[in-house]
């Protein structure tokens, strides 16, 4: 390294390794998938950025300028540098997708690439699901074609935040303003008509590096900053901490007889000690004791940490359930509608029974319905009886057991599942769950189907979980909260002087129990009843015993 | 709102990718290299089943061709973190004489590493194996799965994968076959080494810069540890300032040139000196695409 020193170089700032180590602490993380037509210069754009940004390493240049065939006219085929497997390589294309890292001083980048051809639905789809940021590839000479349209529609069905529409080979049409102007408004339209996310449209050429890393000076009429000044700064998607808590649960940590935790990742919202949350299927309420982890507690945990939570009580919680905030509870159903992104070469049989991994529960699922599915050029729904490989449908399902879920465009890990072909074993399907369905059926199949009515359905139902309200000798302030209680719909009793027992039985019903006794409570309320019922009201809301009405969700079993 | 790290997202999913294997399969097991990819997948199975112990044996695959440097560190770190560890070594061949010089580094490495490694695997019975292995290590990674699935013979079919969407993993398998799980896929060198120096987790000495004897040819160091290393005529150890980049049997690692005797500076030095890693690892030279034909056969 020493050994030619230029002269010119002498303003180099000092490589500090302690400066170094501290920013790259701070750096966050942005994933990102890649979707454009075969021939769009995918490949090539991949390759400029991390060739640009300087995240390719001297040995994979001399292989790539070494190996056998290059399909770019330039001296170095950039494509090469991001193509993976042999067959694929000697075949020419690629046909699965291929996860690249690159960093920059402020962001790691992960890039989710994913090749265009016929199984690409399925390819982008798998991309799609964890990224944060789309680029979706325009060859300028083309302009809007049905696969960009269907490009995507892919990215936001799966519930991309942010697009990034890069219009390539701006080159090749002597960097024409006009040109893209055009492509920017038809898919402006488009993209507004599919309720797509806002996007960020620039003008490139991966083959020249116009507006890749650095602003081009070929396209003075476009004053926005390149693709990767772009990737740098747009904020990571941080939705999920203003999202309710949800913390599937992946395993009851047991090591021995004093401690008893929950160990998850989030899948969203904070958590602190103290804070209420509810168990589902159980039902059941408690507040959050520690979060613990190797490190030491933590004073707050936010998603996506995998962390082991302590609860004030022994609560009957096993792995598949969910703890949930306490005052934003999940939807509950059996039936359901989603979208459904078909994997495999074996089509949606809607007769066979598939079994469904949602969060960290299996279960197994019958199709109820296909209520259409979505030509894949057009756009447009279409009647169906199965779903082929790389096809998109709306299904109804159904599952042998209640599951706890937000819908996907609200939660992406909890409004998400797969189907499982329990013959093959293969990953069959990707699930997005829309909404709930609301069944009318026999009462009789009721009991047969949907077995015992679960604590989690009573708590969604009334709006309130099962608890016994002490309020000493007062039978006045009794009635008229059971009053108010009643005409919000929830379930609701008075008592006198019952013992422990008694008031344990009406809760197993899911009831709110009045206690009136000669004891006196141990609160202080006001003398006035309506006073008094007030204070009660809001404290039942601030402990979460009260779910807030706004929230009401009608789901399965209501 | 203050955003989380890459390092600590890095680190949910991977202790997220344990849980899951601890959660789902009958018998699960760690592969464990002694290296540096190793030391991190053992601080997170730590941290994934905290305040439990790990919920999982170790199993090295020992070539008997690995540096003493390394046994030992296996042997001490192991037993102070309280890990269970299984060795296991395909006796036979070692009885054969097998070595690289004489049964060239491709057959070689077939023999005590692939063959040993499934022979390991069925004599465990064991379902689930957990590697360290990452993406951005050789450009036919850049494609695999988290959730590998191997046949009943242990193979790798790269056209028959199962596509992982969400955090959901698909972890069902029939008996016979196995899942290999990667839970550092989303990890580069760079945020390896970053996590050791944050983490200030122990590792094997041998990647500190220190004067050891080497033979120099070219620019390869080869290491001294085994008599039957062939010299060339005349050829005499020097004594040279180096460090290995990544660890593997003695006589098929090369060593580099370095001053790097801190975590800090290996970072200073990965900055300043871009080379894929595994470029001193002999045994990805025989071929274009190597890589590939050993994960087909089972090749971790
Ligand atoms: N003129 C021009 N050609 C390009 C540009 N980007 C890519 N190409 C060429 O388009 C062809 C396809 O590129 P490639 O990156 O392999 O496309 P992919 O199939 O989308 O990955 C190659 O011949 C590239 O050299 C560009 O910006 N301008």
């Amino acid at each position: 390294m020493a050994a030619a020193v230029d002269p010119t170089l002498k303003f180099e700032p000092v490589f500090e390794i302690e400066d170094f180590l501290a920013q790259e602490q701070a750096k966050d993380l942005l994933r990102f998938t890649t979707a454009g037509s075969v021939d769009d210069g995918k490949s090539t754009l991949i390759g400029r950025l991390l060739f640009d940004s300087q995240n390719v390493y001297e040995d994979q240049i001399k292989a790539v300028t070494q190996a056998s065939v290059n399909r770019s006219a330039g001296p170095i085929d950039f494509s090469l540098l991001t193509d993976g497997l042999r067959a694929e390589r000697e075949q020419g294309i690629t046909i699965d997708v291929a996860y690249r890292y690159f960093a920059t001083a402020r962001r790691k980048f992960i890039i989710a690439d994913t090749p265009g051809h016929e199984q690409y639905t399925r390819n982008m789809a798998t991309g799609a699901s964890t990224a944060d940021l789309a680029i979706i590839l325009i060859d300028a000479r083309n302009g809007v074609l049905p696969q960009s349209r269907r490009h995507a529609y892919i990215a936001s069905l799966l519930g991309i935040p942010n697009f990034i529409i890069a219009v390539n080979k701006m080159d090749a049409l002597d960097y024409d303003e006009e040109v893209f102007r055009a492509i920017e408004a038809e898919f402006t339209e488009f993209l507004s008509n599919i309720s797509a996310p806002d996007a960020y449209f620039l003008p490139i050429s991966a083959l020249a590096g116009d507006n890749v890393v650095r602003p081009s000076r070929n396209m003075r009429w476009f004053n926005g900053p390149s693709l990767l000044e772009h990737l740098e700064r747009v904020p990571v998607y941080s939705r999920t901490r203003a999202t309710p808590f949800r913390f599937p649960v992946q395993r009851v940590v047991r090591p021995d007889q004093t401690f008893r935790g929950y160990a998850g990742q989030i899948a969203s919202g904070v958590i602190r000690p103290g804070d209420a949350i509810l168990a589902f299927p159980s039902g059941q309420r408690s507040r959050v004791k520690s979060i613990e982890t190797f490190d030491g507690p933590l004073f707050e945990a936010v998603a996506p940490l995998s962390v082991t939570l302590t609860l004030e009580d022994e609560l009957d919680i096993s792995r598949g359930d969910v703890i949930a905030s306490a005052q934003q509870v999940p939807e509950v159903a059996r039936q359901f509608e989603a979208g459904v992104v078909w994997l495999n070469e074996r089509p949606l049989d809607p007769g066979r029974t598939y079994l469904l991994k949602h969060t960290t529960q299996t279960v197994t699922a019958e199709v109820k319905a296909i209520r259409h599915r979505v030509n894949i050029t057009s756009l447009e729904r279409e009647a169906a009886d199965t779903l082929e490989m790389n096809s998109i449908g709306v299904l109804r399902l159904e599952t042998s057991r209640p599951i706890y879920f937000d819908p996907y465009s609200q939660n992406r890990i909890t409004g998400s599942f797969i189907l499982i072909d329990p013959e093959t074993n293969a990953t069959s399907g990707a699930g997005m769950i829309r909404e709930a369905i609301v069944v009318e059926r026999d009462k009789r199949s009721i009991v047969r189907k949907q077995g015992r009515v679960t604590p989690a359905e009573r708590i969604v139902r009334n709006r309130h979980t099962a608890a016994t309200v002490s309020l000493g000798p007062r039978p006045q302030l009794a009635a008229v909260l059971e009053r108010r209680l009643f005409d919000t719909s929830g379930a609701v009793a008075i008592v006198e002087n019952a013992d422990r027992t008694t008031c344990a039985v009406l809760e197993n019903a899911g009831l709110l129990v009045l206690l009136v006794s000669d004891r006196p409570a141990d609160w202080n309320l006001p003398e006035d009843d309506e006073q008094a019922a007030d204070r009660v009201m809001a404290i039942l809301h601030d402990s979460g015993v009260l779910l807030p009405q706004e929230e009401l969700i009608w789901g399965e079993g209501i | 709102m203050s955003q989380l790290g890459h390092l600590r997202l890095l680190e949910a999913e991977s202790i997220h990718i344990m849980r899951e294997v601890a959660a789902e399969f009958q018998r699960p097991v760690m592969l464990y290299s002694i290296g540096k990819d190793s030391s991190v997948l053992l601080r997170l199975a730590q941290k994934a089943f905290h305040p439990g112990p790990i919920l999982f044996p170790l199993l090295h695959i020992d070539t008997t061709y690995k540096f003493r440097e390394m046994i030992e560190f296996r042997d001490s770190y192991t037993r102070k973190i309280g890990a269970k560890l299984i060795v296991h070594t395909n006796q036979d061949a070692i009885d054969d004489g097998a070595n690289p010089f004489r049964l060239g580094t491709q057959r070689c490495c077939g023999l005590l590493k692939t063959k040993a490694l499934l022979d390991g695997l069925r004599a465990g019975g064991f379902d689930a194996a957990i590697g360290g292995a990452r993406r951005d290590e050789e450009k036919s990674r850049a494609k695999e799965r988290i959730f590998s699935f191997r046949d009943s013979k242990g193979q790798w079919d790269p056209k028959n994968q199962r596509p992982e969407l969400w955090n959901v993993f698909n972890t069902r398998i029939d008996p016979g076959e196995s899942l290999r799980i990667f839970p550092l896929s989303n990890w580069t060198e760079m945020d390896v080494w970053q996590y050791i120096h944050v983490e200030k987790i122990p590792i094997v000495p041998m990647y500190f810069a220190k004067d050891r004897e080497m033979l120099v040819r070219g620019d390869t160091l080869i290491p001294l540890e085994q008599p039957f290393v062939p010299r060339l005529l005349g050829e005499k150890p020097q004594m040279v300032r180096c460090r290995m980049r990544s660890l593997g049997c003695s006589p098929c690692t090369g060593a580099i040139r370095s001053d790097a005797d801190t975590v800090p500076r290996i970072i200073e030095e990965l900055v300043s000196f871009r080379r894929s890693e595994r470029e001193n690892r002999v045994i990805d030279h025989d071929q274009e695409g190597s890589m590939e034909i050993k994960k087909r056969e089972g090749y971790f």
